[in-house]
């Protein structure tokens, strides 16, 4: 995309004797510094400070109180062999797949029939949209009434008669805890990407559409061909958005289990908190977040490129 | 790089047409479904006692208890957390606008120095994740005493929007045509006289959609809520529901209530305010 900055003009005014407009030039430099001052200064107290000594504290046995040791390499050593934290990276690599996918897929498909009808759209994207702006802790709340066997929907298939759900605890079981997880973040989630994918496809000019069924495209081969190539800067940008999301999930994990039963549904930022405020291990929580840090600019530098491949083609 | 601004003018239009629409009516309807009915069971068991919650889990209240609210009102601090939601929103909003107006403001038409690589660090900041100085930051605001403070909280969340948010507003404060301010600067009107006078009304919009966003982020944050703040007369509403869904975690009936109680003041703003909602979270993505 363009980003063309514009250059102020000269000060109009500016007499063209260069000492005065030397002088000028200064002092609306200071001006402008001033102005960006105050972001900066607080981007520096709570994000660019502790962020770079993370970097120190990783190789330190920090507990956050005491004064930190340095003890080279051995955080890392010691995460390469904890077996919570691979188990809870794995966890991560699945959200990492369900959520490219199956967002993806109801994203695409709300939106593509939303744009290609008149009446209603309105209320559609409305409620599509509810569950993203409704607030996490009340999201868990309805799916942890509507999982539990004794409230929800398995007692209601229980009073027709089926009951084949009644013993099934969703967040209880260690099978199922991690994808009702995935499933509460999904239902809170890709109603959002209905969104963005319709107004990028408002983007698409209506006469490619026309071309298309001139030639006598249907609606399926529509999508495929128009609408998907149309809208593919943005779905690589949703796509980016989903992969730093699935790495860094918290809240529904945090609220729905905690990462349990038996670390079943623990993900790295649910362990990160706890290694750091509840072991006090903050040194070791700090190699961690860094390692996942570490794996999320990797993937930012993967959609970069692809991003890139697309400028080129 | 730039931030979609433009999404509500273009959204309208409807690149599909409008034939064969049965299977996509059909679909959308079992979407809609999927996303409204959770919420509707929420507001039916809001009106329920706990027993007929038991007797009738899904469907349409018989009785309606609306001393639910009262009792949730009461019992989950709900009055409190809502005053300290309204603190750490306003303060939110209020420092985002201070950091971030004047830092786009120069960026978009002062004579900053060293403006491309600004602008770059805004997009690298944007894309680190929270876990990145969370940890060190804890203990920083231990030191400061800023820890269990709505004050130190509301840092935070600035520094967390402003840097979205300069380059937000940067797209809007460069869409004004500059002869406006050059004619002023003419007439002799100073440097801060411009940005308030001239600058500042015409990219009200944009200061509208950064609060809205930047608001709606403080309201439901729960991350740095449950690590920064352990006074539970300081937590906001959304951390005080999550403590007394906890307390009461077998009385659906109330812990309902709660929510609805919770959700209202956000819905009906989002009601109120929906296309400029949809077209901020949809530009709340920076795109490449």
């Amino acid at each position: 995309m363009t980003s063309t900055l514009v250059r102020p003009a000269p000060p109009a005014a500016a007499t063209p004797r260069a000492p005065r407009r030397g002088s000028l030039r200064r002092r609306s430099r200071i001006v402008a510094v001033l102005f960006v001052a105050p972001a900066l200064l607080v981007n520096l107290l709570v994000i660019a400070g502790p962020g770079v000594s993370s970097i120190v504290y990783a190789f330190t046995d920090w507990n956050g109180i005491s004064a930190p040791r340095f003890i080279g390499v051995d955080n890392f050593v010691r995460l390469a062999g904890d077996d919570r934290f691979w188990n809870a990276l794995t966890h991560n690599a699945i959200y990492l797949v369900v959520f490219l996918t199956v967002p993806l897929g109801m994203g695409l498909a709300g939106a593509f029939m939303l744009s290609r009808i008149r009446r209603g759209a309105a209320l559609f994207r409305v409620l599509f949209f509810l569950p993203y702006i409704m607030v996490s802790v009340v999201n868990a709340q309805i799916w942890k009434n509507l999982l539990d066997p004794n409230t929800g929907v398995a007692a209601g298939l229980h009073r027709i008669g089926i009951d084949w759900l009644d013993d099934v605890y969703f967040l209880g079981d260690p099978a199922l805890s991690l994808g009702s997880v995935m499933f509460v973040d999904n239902w809170h989630f890709w109603g959002f990407l209905v969104v963005l994918f319709l107004a990028a496809m408002g983007g698409i000019d209506g006469n490619l559409y026309e071309a298309a069924r001139i030639d006598g495209a249907n609606a399926l081969q529509e999508f495929r061909h128009v609408t998907l190539p149309g809208i593919r800067p943005t779905i690589i940008f949703a796509l980016t958005m989903i992969a730093l999301g699935s790495l860094l999930a918290f809240d529904y994990g945090f609220i729905l289990t905690g990462g349990g039963p038996a670390g079943s549904s623990d993900l790295a930022a649910l362990l990160i908190n706890r290694t750091a405020f509840q072991s006090l291990e903050a040194g070791y929580g700090s190699a961690m977040a860094i390692t996942l840090s570490g794996l999320s600019g990797i993937l930012l530098i993967v959609f970069a490129v692809l991003r890139r491949r697309e400028d080129e083609s | 790089m730039a931030i979609h601004t433009d999404a509500p003018a273009r959204e309208r239009v409807h690149p599909g047409g409008s034939r064969r629409t049965p299977v996509s009516y059909l679909v959308l309807v079992l979407l809609a479904l999927f996303a409204a009915l959770p919420v509707l069971v929420m507001v039916f068991n809001s009106l329920k006692s706990n027993y007929e919650i038991g007797a009738n889990p899904l469907g349409f209240p018989t009785s309606f208890e609306f001393a639910n609210f009262v009792e949730a009102w009461v019992q989950g601090n709900m009055g409190r957390g809502l005053l300290n939601t309204v603190v750490v929103v306003s303060g939110t909003i209020a420092g985002t606008w201070l950091c971030a107006g004047p830092a786009a403001y120069a960026m978009a038409r002062l004579d900053l120095p060293l403006r491309r690589g600004i602008e770059n660090y805004l997009y690298f900041v944007i894309s680190l994740p929270v876990q990145m100085f969370i940890v060190p930051l804890f203990f920083l605001w231990v030191q400061l005493g800023l820890i269990d403070t709505l004050f130190g909280l509301i840092v935070i969340y600035v520094a967390l929007n402003t840097p979205f948010s300069v380059l937000l507003l940067r797209t809007f404060l460069i869409g004004i045509p500059r002869s406006l301010d050059e004619a002023a600067r003419i007439d002799g009107a100073s440097e801060w006289r411009v940005a308030t006078r001239i600058v500042l009304p015409l990219s009200l919009p944009g200061f509208l959609t950064v609060g809205l966003l930047s608001g709606l982020g403080a309201y439901s944050e729960l991350l740095f809520c449950v690590t920064f703040l352990s006074d539970p007369e300081l937590f906001p509403v959304a951390t005080a529901f999550l403590n007394f869904s906890q307390g009461y975690a077998q009385n659906y009936g109330l812990v309902n209530a709660a929510g609805v109680i919770l959700l209202a003041p956000l819905v009906l703003l989002f009601l109120a305010l929906q296309r400029r909602f949809i077209s901020g979270l949809a530009s709340s993505g920076v795109k490449g």
